[in-house]
């Protein structure tokens, strides 16, 4: 290998994947991994009719319903008939073109990118798309991972190659400890504040530095899964032993000899020394306090002490919008806005880590008693897991109302929305006008950030309380 | 669809970052065919709780019309619903002009034959105040000549395509009827693959 020049992960990966390279056309890229929902979907079935042909990999395509389920009584039909009739056309696709379905009701069921890589279904190296923009979270296990529309949907049902110019590569590097109170969620907020949400625009971006390294899988995943916000087609992680104990013994990953063949592979999967990206950042740890969003964009955010700011320039229009839309007043103190609402949920931050992590900090706490706390487990594996620590009681004592799994509040397709004109203390991953429901004004931050509203009743700074 | 030249008056959307949650809000993402979301294309903009019209907004003013949208920066970021440019389609629109384009906002556009223009910043600064000033100015897109101008004025810009998109674009092709042809390469990939999963 004398002599060649050093790749970066991403360039691996995507090489690996190149079905035909032509000069003057995308390159056409093979799909590993292949997950559709109820949404997305039916368009692309119904393409698929009409030229009459069958899903090409019909085993590499995995099928589940979370954007549009209720987060109570799933037992029962869903009632609304708009989102019980794209559920049902999602089961009948499935079960026409053979496809496997995590149904609602079914034990795998759940958010997509939060079973993806529970199930051990999503893996390093792969190429994996979904008609959602967040599939990025799948990054975080060294896989080339993006959101995709309905078209290439059907281009991937059809052919499972995907039609995909190279993107340009960016480095963000984080290095050193992150302080006390400090989530992995404020720390890709405070990424997206400096970089705005269009600074990665037309990259794809690895997450790098010892910040990242000693992170967990889920925590990575929270990474992953907001690279969208910035404008970023995605983002990975090198694969690392984290990641691989991580999957060891998952239900869909490779096993025995297989198993360790993969694993000698993905300790290849590692950008060279040297190996240059079109852009670079590079971040200290020890300069990221609790994150919390003013706007209404993800990368409209500030640390919790600090004051909405005062925008420069041609800004001005788009921050009057916004600050008109939350009610708020430029250099307004964050610190003690009275909330209404609180959700932990969405595929940012809806892992039993998270979860975990909101109990402890709630046990022995009770909710202030004019906010609604809703929580909202990312699968039923979750939502099992939850129960069998017993972490149902400590947010039944606390007055949360653990759900059943779903996208939920994170964009209001199913019941629950967040009423017009009021507060939400959120742990997904968009504050746009409107997302968690006409009028809604939502306030992203990390689940203990979340769960610190949900005690006071307003913005606090978690790190008070530890 | 296939798209050549198009001569048309502009709707100017001066804001950055329109995400496609307000180009069609995701409650309306409940219908499974691709038709009828025009209606509620910029539905929480262009309609208040009461479903009455907002006169301050942009497609309520009826000195503006014609199928081409001029937008702010980063038009169309966030979630990936190819809705979105089904709404902007299925309300008449045939081209997008901004200075750039989310990239998922940018595929699903030309998958749908929905033209995104990127073009420099001051053009886009002047190209508003031109439409602000004459409701009635008409732009010229030439696809082949892959230029952009506004008719009777000299003001006009040369675009960037990928050459395989403009041949689908032009022809009306798309990229399913491409990889198709592609599946002893497929076959032959599968066989060779670096890897075991």
């Amino acid at each position: 290998m004398q002599g060649a020049a050093p790749k970066t992960l991403f360039d691996k990966v995507w090489d690996h994947h190149i079905v035909q390279a032509r000069a003057g056309y995308p390159d056409v890229l093979y799909i590993d991994r292949h997950f559709i929902h109820e949404v997305t979907s039916p368009q692309a079935f119904d393409g698929l009719r009409r030229r009459g042909i069958g899903v090409a990999r019909p085993q590499q395509t995995i099928a589940t319903a979370d954007h549009n389920v209720p987060t109570q009584n799933q037992h029962l039909p869903i009632a609304e008939p708009l989102s019980r009739f794209q559920v049902d056309t999602l089961q009948k696709n499935c079960r026409e073109f053979g496809v496997e379905l995590f149904g609602l009701g079914h034990e795998k069921q759940g958010i997509v990118h939060v079973i993806g890589p529970e199930l051990g279904i999503s893996l390093p190296g792969m190429t994996i798309v979904c008609g959602d923009s967040h599939t990025s979270t799948h990054g975080a296990l060294g896989a080339i991972a993006f959101g995709i529309g309905t078209s290439q949907v059907e281009q991937v049902l059809a052919t499972q190659t995907l039609l995909a110019a190279r993107p340009k590569t960016m480095k963000i590097e984080i290095n050193g400890p992150l302080g006390k109170g400090v989530l992995s969620k404020d720390l890709i907020l405070f990424i997206i504040s400096q970089i705005t949400t269009s600074g990665a625009t037309g990259h794809f971006v690895e997450y790098c530095g010892s910040t990242i390294r000693q992170l967990s899988m889920e925590a990575r995943m929270t990474i992953c899964n907001m690279s969208i916000e910035m404008g970023a087609r995605g983002g990975l992680i090198a694969p690392d032993d984290i990641t691989f104990e991580y999957l060891r013994g998952k239900a869909y990953v490779p096993q025995g000899a297989d198993w360790e063949a993969s694993v000698r592979w993905w300790k290849g999967l590692a950008s060279d020394p040297g190996a240059t990206f079109d852009t670079e950042y590079r971040f200290d740890a020890a300069d990221i306090e609790p994150m919390i969003t003013y706007g209404t964009n993800p990368g409209m955010g500030v640390g919790v002490r600090q004051h909405i700011p005062r925008p420069s320039g041609s800004h001005h229009a788009e921050l009057d919008k916004a600050l008109h839309y939350m009610g708020l007043q430029e250099r307004e103190a964050l610190l003690g806005q009275k909330i209404d609402y609180v959700f932990i949920g969405s595929c940012t931050n809806s892992r039993i880590e998270d979860l975990r992590l909101v109990a402890n900090f709630v046990k022995n706490k009770h909710k202030a008693p004019h906010v609604n706390a809703w929580i909202v487990p990312g699968s039923q594996a979750v939502e099992q897991q939850a129960r069998a620590e017993g972490l149902d009681r400590i947010f039944a004592e606390a007055g949360f109302d653990l759900r059943q799994p779903g996208c939920s509040a994170c964009l209001a397709m199913n019941e629950d929305k967040v009423p017009a004109g009021k507060y939400c203390v959120s742990t997904s991953n968009r504050n746009f006008e409107g997302r968690q429901g006409p009028g809604a004004r939502t306030f992203l931050a990390s689940p203990l950030t979340a769960a610190a509203a949900a005690v006071t009743g307003s913005i606090s700074d978690v790190r008070d309380f530890l | 669809m296939k798209f050549n030249r198009l001569e048309s008056t502009c709707i100017p959307l001066p804001m950055e970052n329109v995400d496609t949650d307000q180009i069609i809000p995701a409650r309306f993402l409940k219908a499974t065919t691709r038709e009828g979301f025009g209606e509620n294309l910029f539905r929480d903009w262009r309609f208040d709780n009461a479903d009455q019209a907002i006169p301050d907004f942009i497609l309520n003013n009826p000195q503006y019309g014609g199928q081409v949208l001029v937008a702010g920066k980063n038009f169309g970021c966030g979630s990936s619903r190819e809705h979105a440019a089904w709404a902007l389609v299925d309300y008449g629109f045939r081209v997008i002009i901004s200075s750039f384009f989310a990239d998922i906002f940018r595929h699903n556009a030309l998958n749908n034959s929905l033209l995104p223009i990127q073009v420099e910043a001051d053009f886009l600064d002047t190209l508003f105040q031109v439409i602000e000033r004459d409701a009635r100015s008409v732009v010229e897109i030439d696809l082949p000549a892959q230029t952009l101008s506004v008719i009777g004025q000299d003001l006009r810009t040369d675009f960037e395509i990928d050459g395989y998109k403009k041949e689908c674009l032009l022809n009306g092709y798309d990229d399913i009827d491409y990889l198709l042809q592609r599946g002893e390469a497929v076959r032959h990939f599968e066989q060779h693959k670096a890897y075991v999963f």
